[in-house]
């Protein structure tokens, strides 16, 4: 990095929060997807004003901008691909309020989304979206990649509980979109349009997320599938009989094989499906709701139901759910994960062309997910040094793209573009579809200067290449 | 020619931690679960102080993509080696052992001038694997507190001019008994009433020096249960500063000699009572799984070693005589908790004591930041983490606070002398506060 630029960040930044050296900067060349990019530069900015100077700063000298959270993302959102200087934003977490009057939480974006949980909880109220990653990830990482978790289902997604944002754009003004009311029809939704952008958009610096009532009381039962299609049945049956679960999750047979290789805990071994499903609300209602789901489930062809009659029953159901990314990770240390989705209908299908491409491909290829929402998460262990294989997982991670597009689903349901997906953008929205998303990004940013190398994929890049 | 002779031996270093730990490295999946559990990564706030980071500088330095010396150094030197980040990993990447690899590698150069480092090679090498040195610095340091020195250096504040760290250390220091009452190595105690287990017990080199008065009421404990106690002669320090400090060759080395001191006493279970000792003692295992001559018998080693606590648990309850009047809370050892696993016996223990008010603190399995000799050689690192500590252990308004392990245990006496609460709040070793209710002294 040259001298004179050093010397004007030197301005912006004391030097304790900008970090040059070789092993810090190694540190943010990653995240939790793929592939290792070095920046020249890391910095800890603290507040908006910071930011806003040092995106204005980048944009005089063309240097790329690269935001990131905790770096949990699967699908390198925060990769600084073309070097430049990553912003880690974790130390901005001083705001975290919780609006009882208006139902409303106003926070930093580096505050962790568990934090949130916990807070909204304490005031009574519920915030749903619940990523899998909430104990690590910050709340900034999880809105701008737009990731929700099993909650979806009946309570929607991030976007939908955004509604007002503090932003410093791409030429590093700071605007603010929204507010603090539910209803607000002035102008374009700029929120939602930053909300999953994968910070390519802007860098938010403040959030505003609607708060709701806590549910109070919740019933888990989980059911056992001898035949696949049958659980595909029982969760249409459900799903149209007038009950929405709070979550309905998947395991197929690969991973009860896995679960009970890793943590032997008398799962079935010939199940071809379990499903975990919750419902909460007013223990009257959930009560009556649980017996009718599990009616429906047996009348499907379950080969085993069991509602969990006291709290330790229901963490020794969700046990099995979460030994699930463990015991896979014990077939090889590569673990690429999918989140193609499908509509809900169509999951049969998706399991189908999963099993097709399994067998093709001759991969440890495992599926899991939100089926309620048609998020399945089809995982591939591998090891990553073995490039016979690898070569082999490019092939299978570009048909499971094709397959969800094809029955009408979509590439990511909460992970996001970023680098791995670019090239499959085109497959669902079209030349002009991408277009006009591109018109978007250049209006914003005319200087690609803020993540760039995301989303969009880069000249002649038509599949995901996962040999670095 | 010696830049030459360097350069190989810089090589050699990196080739060796490739094969010792490039595979685990490879483990993580950079998940970031670890992150939150890591209290370095908390108090310094970059992804080079987290679990996360630091496997994959070890994993680029093994690759020779960055310098053992300049780029790694730093890093691992300022990691606590608490381990909880293996306790929150989802895939179960064995941090410790790259922990120790790295140090190993890091250590396996030209010697060092700082004196920090020439003190810390001069006790691990020429200290603490000799129980008579080690005896001699405990009569020595209670010579030094019963003459009425301690008194006059503290007034002097003379210590503190020279070392902050020394000072504070000296004051953590309990109370030394007098090696007349402590319980010579070879002899067997037996139990009070009918035999029920016989045990041998692990002294530790610090434990037996410097505070033998917890290690003769941890015996007097044991036998008050049923316990058949042997002290094994020829037992020596249990390795962990040493691995710790990537000394492997000599952990090694002492694992043997107290595998050999042990395994003839026929004895069903090996007890220590400090949390760093047993879980060092528990991963004999896994330090001598490639030599085919001691694997067998150091697996055998490890399955029989247990914490104090898990033993009175088991054979309790304890003949409590008295009431503790107060409120007591527990901090966990990292080592007992992260790599034995224990953590329900000592709280079902401190509960189950008349007149007690157990309360929970937050935080309880984060690292107080004694890390071993972390406090010494990073002094203000650990302070920033211990006073955070220190407001937890407010938070709750106990009187004592109970630990597992030595190093915690005077690590929270310095919390308290920090923060001026030492009139009020005590720092105790679980085995003081069980005695006492038993009415030993």
């Amino acid at each position: 990095m040259k001298k004179e630029i050093l010397a004007a960040l030197g301005q912006i930044i004391p030097q304790e929060r900008m970090f040059l050296d070789l092993a810090e900067r190694y540190c943010y060349s990653y995240d939790a997807s793929f592939g290792e990019y070095l920046p020249e530069i890391v910095i800890q900015p603290k507040n908006a004003k910071e930011i806003s100077e040092l995106v204005k700063m980048a944009n005089l000298h063309k240097i790329p901008v690269y935001p990131r959270g905790s770096g949990t993302s699967l699908s390198g959102g925060p990769l600084p691909v073309k070097g430049g200087m990553v912003l880690d934003l974790t130390l901005l977490r001083d705001k975290l309020f919780i609006d009882r009057e208006n139902m409303l939480a106003i926070v930093s974006p580096g505050v962790i989304t568990a934090t949130i949980h916990q807070k909204a909880d304490e005031a009574g109220l519920f915030y749903p979206p619940d990523p899998s990653s909430s104990n690590v990830a910050t709340i900034g990482g999880n809105l701008l990649e737009n990731s929700s978790g099993p909650k979806g289902l009946k309570y929607g997604t991030t976007k939908e509980y955004v509604i007002g944002l503090e932003v410093v754009t791409p030429t590093g003004e700071i605007i603010r979109t929204g507010g603090k009311t539910v209803k607000n029809v002035t102008g374009y939704d700029l929120t939602r349009l930053i909300v999953g952008s994968e910070g390519t958009l802007g860098i938010v610096t403040e959030a505003i997320i609607r708060l709701i009532p806590k549910p109070q009381s919740q019933k888990t039962f989980v059911a056992h599938f001898n035949h696949f299609i049958d659980s595909g049945h029982a969760i249409t049956s459900i799903l149209s009989s007038g009950i929405l679960p709070s979550a309905l999750e998947l395991m197929d047979n690969a991973c009860i094989r896995a679960v009970e290789n890793y943590r032997p805990s008398g799962l079935p071994l010939q199940a071809e499906a379990i499903l975990i499903i919750e419902v909460d609300g007013h223990p009257l209602a959930i009560e009556e709701e649980i017996n009718k789901c599990a009616d429906i489930c047996k009348d499907n062809g379950a080969s085993y139901v069991k509602i969990a009659e006291t709290e330790e029953e229901r963490q020794t159901i969700w046990s099995a759910r979460k030994w699930v990314s463990p015991a896979i990770t014990q077939m090889g240390p590569t673990k690429i994960s999918e989140d193609a989705t499908v509509p809900r209908n169509q999951i049969p299908a998706m399991m189908e062309r999963l099993q097709q491409i399994r067998d093709k491909y001759e991969l440890n290829l495992v599926v899991f997910g939100h089926a309620g929402d048609g998020n399945l998460h089809p995982n591939i262990i591998t090891d990553k040094r073995n490039k016979a294989e690898m070569k082999k997982v490019e092939l299978a991670v570009s048909e499971i793209f094709e397959a969800a597009i094809e029955l009408g689903g979509t590439l990511s349901g909460e992970h996001g573009i970023g680098t791995l997906k670019s090239p499959y953008m085109e497959m669902e929205l079209g030349a002009n579809g991408v277009i006009m998303m591109k018109k978007i990004k250049e209006a914003w940013d005319p200087n690609n200067i803020l993540n760039p190398g995301k989303i969009f994929a880069e000249k002649g890049q038509t599949k995901v290449v996962l040999l670095t | 020619m010696k830049a030459a002779a360097t350069s190989n031996h810089a090589n050699r270093a990196v080739e060796q931690l490739h094969a010792n730990a490039h595979d685990w490295t490879n483990q993580c999946v950079k998940c970031g679960y670890c992150l939150p559990a890591c209290p370095t990564y908390e108090s310094m706030g970059v992804e080079s102080a987290s679990p996360r980071g630091r496997i994959n500088l070890v994993k680029l330095a093994a690759e020779g993509k960055i310098d053992l010396q300049k780029d790694l150094t730093e890093p691992i030197e300022l990691c606590l080696g608490c381990r909880a980040c293996e306790t929150a990993c989802p895939v179960g990447v064995p941090y410790g052992h790259i922990l120790e690899a790295a140090k190993e590698a890091i250590g396996n150069r030209p010697p060092s001038s700082d004196n920090m480092t020439k003190m810390k090679k001069l006790a691990l090498v020429h200290l603490f694997p000799y129980p008579r040195r080690m005896n001699l610095l405990g009569s020595g340091a209670m010579l030094y507190q019963k003459s009425g020195l301690s008194n006059l250096v503290r007034q002097s504040n003379l210590l503190y001019r020279v070392s902050p760290v020394l000072a504070h250390l000296e004051q953590a220091l309990p109370a030394i008994e007098s090696p007349a009452k402590r319980i010579r190595a070879g002899t067997l105690i037996p139990s009070k009433g009918a035999t029920r287990m016989r045990v041998a017990f692990f002294t530790g080199c610090i434990m037996d020096s410097l505070m033998s008065r917890i290690n003769r009421l941890t015996i007097e404990l044991l036998t008050l249960v049923g316990c058949e106690v042997i002290l094994p002669e020829n037992q020596s320090c249990c390795g962990a500063l040493h691995s710790h400090q990537g000394e492997a060759k000599q952990a090694k080395a002492l694992a043997k000699r107290n595998i050999q001191a042990f395994m003839q006493m026929d004895a069903e279970v090996i007890v220590s009572n400090a949390g760093g000792c047993g879980a060092s003692l528990r991963e004999y295992e896994q330090l001598l799984a490639d030599d085919c001559e001691w694997s067998g018998a150091a697996k055998d080693f490890s399955k029989k070693s247990k914490d104090i606590s898990q033993i009175l648990h088991q054979l309790g309850p304890l003949p409590f005589t008295g009431e503790y009047h107060g409120i007591v809370t527990f901090q966990d050892s990292c080592h007992l908790r992260n790599v034995q696993k224990v953590q329900t016996e000592p709280r079902l223990l401190l509960q189950a004591i008349p007149g007690i008010t157990y309360v929970e603190m937050a935080g309880f399995d984060r690292c107080c930041a004694s890390g071993g000799i972390y406090n010494l050689l990073h002094f203000e690192e650990s302070m920033k983490i211990l006073d955070e500590k220190m407001n937890d252990l407010k938070e709750t308004r106990a009187t004592t606070v109970i630990t597992v392990n030595p190093g915690c245990q005077m690590q929270m006496s310095i919390g308290i002398q920090r923060d001026g609460a030492a009139n009020h709040i005590k720092s105790l070793h679980l085995v003081e506060i069980l005695a006492k209710a038993c009415g030993l002294n």
